[in-house]
């Protein structure tokens, strides 16, 4: 079971092009997708979003691959790439996008039941997803102490300071960040995580 | 007093910093602190579980030193605590009249000596700082209203001005001065012309720094930190004067000479000098001396 909500309009209009693919990832069964309020927020943002694309298991790297290029053209032409699915399928896309960003249309307050698509990245479910503005990559369940405002310190030579096996995760969002010319003011607001959102997953497998 | 009003007194200020025991009988390290420190630095740091490693605790020993009329430095990490207790703490501080806070991340409790504790970063060293901002008007973090006359400090952090990539230090940086930090203390700084880019870079921010000195006890800790300290890079040089003269840099005279000339160097480019002396208190007073300060 996934619990997944919509993000406020406020919040990704400011990070939208006119012109906008939509990609909703329909891969796993138990999946609740909104989707009479992903009808209602594409409706109220007012993009002009033509090409709605559904795809399974954006968590697969070898299927998202596939879909990149089954789709070209359509990622080709458009301004903003939306993205409607989980943490993880996020990161995945991100992560194979090179000049377009991909922006996360719900935050992710539950997952349950993982294993059908395993992939490298991890989602903690934390409610307020930040992948919009850390360049798809996720501090809180990539970074070892899971910080929101930038690197602690402790990095050497790009690796973290308890393992250097394990990359910095900010110097990671920072180069990311800088080569697509993202570094801006909101990106430099200070964060400070709500964990009650996360507290609202239930406890029971359903 | 707070740093900032002794910076605008003096021009430059000097602090050092003393590391609490592992076990509750301080009266040693008080009266180290005492003979070496008090009246020859401004302040004094105390370390917060150091290293991870579980010690005496910090609040308690600058209670001390204020007694002993020392002026403290309360550093505080976001390891161990989450943000009531953080909070909380510093309003204790407040009470015990501290004035002075450094407000840090803090490493990750695997370094220590309890690697399987909880890392608990429930705030960082930016939202920290915020909090106490946050204080300061009267309000916690949550906003609900505090009794009384709301607490006043002079609120620190770190910055690592050696550091590589250098450019998400100063992001941070920045961060940390948006939401309310007013001195900073660095990193070991060990390359003067590279500290001196990194003033050239902070200029329009127009706050105060305080050049980090550790001094260098042989040859094995400047290669270890060059190993694995972030942001701090000890030049050949510097480790060839170490290793010529073995007893001299085992008396500590070497480290004393080094730590000397690099703040002669720095000094006209910044507000002060932290020493973190790691255990050679009683090498300060000479360091300073040396340095004519």
């Amino acid at each position: 079971m996934f619990i997944l909500e919509t993000k406020p309009k406020e919040e990704l209009e400011k990070l939208l092009k006119p012109g906008v693919c939509v990609i909703k990832c329909i891969g796993c069964r138990e999946i609740s997708l909104p989707e009479e309020k992903i009808e209602e927020l594409l409706k109220n943002l007012e993009l002009d979003a033509k090409d709605v694309l559904a795809v399974d298991y954006l968590c697969n790297a070898d299927f998202t691959k596939s879909r990149l290029l089954k789709y070209k053209s359509e990622i080709d032409k458009c301004n903003s790439i939306l993205v409607f699915s989980c943490g993880v399928g996020l990161q995945v896309l991100a992560g194979m996008l090179e000049e377009k960003s991909a922006v996360q249309g719900l935050n992710t307050i539950y997952i349950s039941g993982r294993g059908l698509a395993p992939s490298d990245y991890d989602c903690d479910q934390c409610g307020e997803c930040l992948l919009n503005l850390t360049g798809g990559i996720c501090p809180v369940t990539q970074c070892s102490k899971g910080l929101l405002n930038g690197p602690c310190g402790g990095a050497k030579n790009g690796k973290c300071e308890i393992s250097k096996d394990l990359d910095c995760a900010w110097e990671k969002i920072y180069k990311k960040l800088e080569a697509s010319g993202r570094l801006d003011s909101y990106f430099r607001k200070m964060k400070v995580r709500d964990y009650s959102k996360a507290l609202a997953k239930p406890k029971q497998p359903v | 007093m707070k740093l900032t009003e002794l910076i605008k007194k003096k021009n430059f200020v000097v602090t050092s910093e003393i590391g609490p025991p592992k076990g509750w009988q301080v009266e040693h390290h008080l009266d180290e602190a005492k003979k070496y420190f008090a009246g020859i630095v401004d302040a004094v740091n105390v370390t917060d579980n150091q290293s991870s490693v579980m010690r005496f605790g910090s609040l308690a020993t600058c209670h001390m030193l204020k007694d002993r009329g020392m002026e403290p430095v309360f550093q505080v990490t976001c390891r161990d605590r989450n943000r009531l207790a953080l909070q909380s703490d510093i309003l204790s501080a407040a009470g015990l009249g501290i004035e002075n806070l450094l407000l840090l991340t803090g490493d990750h409790p695997k370094l220590g000596d309890h690697p399987g504790s909880k890392p608990v970063f429930d705030l960082d060293s930016v939202s920290l700082t915020h909090a106490v901002r946050q204080m300061e008007s009267g309000v916690d973090l949550a906003g609900n209203k505090l009794d009384g006359d709301p607490p006043k400090f002079c609120k620190g952090a770190v910055v690592s001005p050696c550091a590589e990539p250098l450019e998400p230090q100063l992001m941070k940086m920045e961060k940390k001065i948006n939401a309310g930090t007013e001195f900073f203390q660095t990193q070991a700084v060990y390359e003067p012309e590279k500290f001196a880019r990194f003033m050239e870079k902070i200029k329009g921010w127009n706050v105060p720094v305080l050049v980090g000195i550790v001094i260098l006890k042989s040859v094995g800790m400047a290669k270890f930190m060059n190993e694995n300290v972030a942001g701090v890079f000890v030049p050949d040089p510097l480790i060839e004067e170490l290793r010529k003269d073995k007893e001299k840099t085992k008396s500590g005279q070497t480290g004393v000479e080094i730590a000397a000339r690099l703040i002669k160097e720095m000094k006209s480019m910044c507000q002060g000098v932290h020493i973190m002396p790691l255990g050679w208190d009683q090498h300060v007073p000479a360091i300073l001396d040396a340095a004519g300060l």
